[in-house]
């Protein structure tokens, strides 16, 4: 009997313990969670969501030979369902002969150059776009797990220090806004707490897909900041620090955004 | 080809009514915007919508230049007979892509 209030004891202490995990879970947000019902209803429907376009036509390049190899991503790979489970709620990761990381966009294209002998599909390109998005989607209802690798921990600290920084004629940093003010209106939009789910996404006001990094450019033209170039290091860190902010919230891919 | 995503039910009780929901690819481009180079880009756009239930026409839209990329459309009809929904898209440029879907009617 001397056991059971200690048994008790412990149980409220779980009990505690997990409701300040969830809490604390709890105080994180998709953008998902700040778009209207008929956005949400939008993503939340395959046969709705314009994403799934591009996921198709991804699919369908996935399976196509391209380059002088003739061999397609399924010729090594296989299913993606199986071999891309995964594998963008990892990226950006760790490139061995560049010596720094790289984003899901990038590692397309060097398979594209280095493996099929094919020219690389410029940024942003619907084919690109296309194959991202369907390798992406593969990591749907998984948690962003940001890999260990302790090579990449100055580029994420790098990837930090840039949410903070101020820039731009506004001055503004990242963390200004998306941080201190998250949940608030900028004009008549809601300002969500900028974590990179659902990515890439079918934008409403693009009309068109687009990745995290064109979102970031957005961001940075918007506060009157020169954008950095598609595929620059500066925007791979922010990636690597967004990831690491939002590690364990479940991918969405192909997102739907106002 | 233009990729479609469609959603039909595939079987309906005769008399049900049923939603039809389509969504095409497609630019939309307005004819008044200019392009990278400045020139107006020519318009291309989907300018007749229409869907005929085992050959009758049944619901047909027109669409204009306001209307926004990847058009999407959403109407009710009453399942009848078995049979095929032939749904067409026409625009610029020639533009004409048909898919066809089968109903299952029971009852």
């Amino acid at each position: 009997m001397r056991t059971l209030p200690g048994l008790i004891c412990l149980l409220a202490l779980a009990l505690v313990a997990n409701a300040q995990t969830t809490t604390r879970q709890d105080a994180r947000k998709s953008g998902f969670e700040f778009m209207g019902p008929s956005t949400q209803a939008m993503q939340k429907d395959d046969t709705l969501n314009p994403g799934m376009l591009s996921v198709k036509d991804g699919e369908a390049l996935w399976q196509k030979p391209a380059g002088q190899s003739s061999k397609a991503c399924a010729t090594c790979h296989a299913a993606a369902q199986s071999s891309m489970k995964g594998v963008a709620a990892r990226y950006p990761a760790f490139d061995d002969a560049l010596k720094r990381p790289i984003g899901l966009s990038q590692r397309i294209n060097q398979c594209r150059v280095q493996q099929q002998q094919a020219t690389p599909l410029r940024p942003e390109s619907a084919d690109l776009l296309a194959l991202e998005s369907f390798v992406a989607m593969q990591s749907r209802g998984l948690p962003i797990a940001p890999t260990a690798d302790p090579r990449l921990e100055p580029f994420r600290q790098a990837g930090g220090q840039r949410f903070m920084q101020r820039m731009g004629q506004l001055n503004l940093s990242c963390a200004q806004c998306h941080d201190a003010n998250a949940g608030g209106k900028l004009g008549s939009s809601v300002i969500p707490q900028a974590h990179p789910m659902g990515y890439p996404v079918y934008r409403l006001e693009w009309q068109a897909m687009g990745s995290l990094q064109r979102r970031l450019r957005n961001c940075m033209s918007g506060v009157r900041a020169e954008p950095y170039a598609y595929g620059a290091n500066e925007l791979i860190e922010l990636e690597l620090y967004l990831n690491v902010r939002a590690k364990g919230m479940l991918g969405e891919t192909p997102g739907v955004r106002p | 080809m233009a990729r479609t995503l469609i959603n039909i039910p595939p079987t309906a009780r005769r008399g049900e009514v049923i939603e039809i929901r389509v969504t095409i690819g497609h630019p939309m481009e307005t004819g008044f915007r200019p392009g990278d180079d400045g020139k107006i880009l020519p318009r291309n756009i989907i300018q007749r919508f229409s869907c005929r239930y085992n050959s009758e026409l049944i619901f047909s839209a027109e669409m204009f230049s306001a209307m926004a990329a990847n058009p999407y459309i959403s109407f009710f009809t009453t399942a009848q007979n078995t049979g095929t929904l032939a749904l067409t898209w026409e625009g610029d440029g020639g533009f004409t892509q048909t898919e066809n879907v089968t109903l299952t009617v029971t009852g």
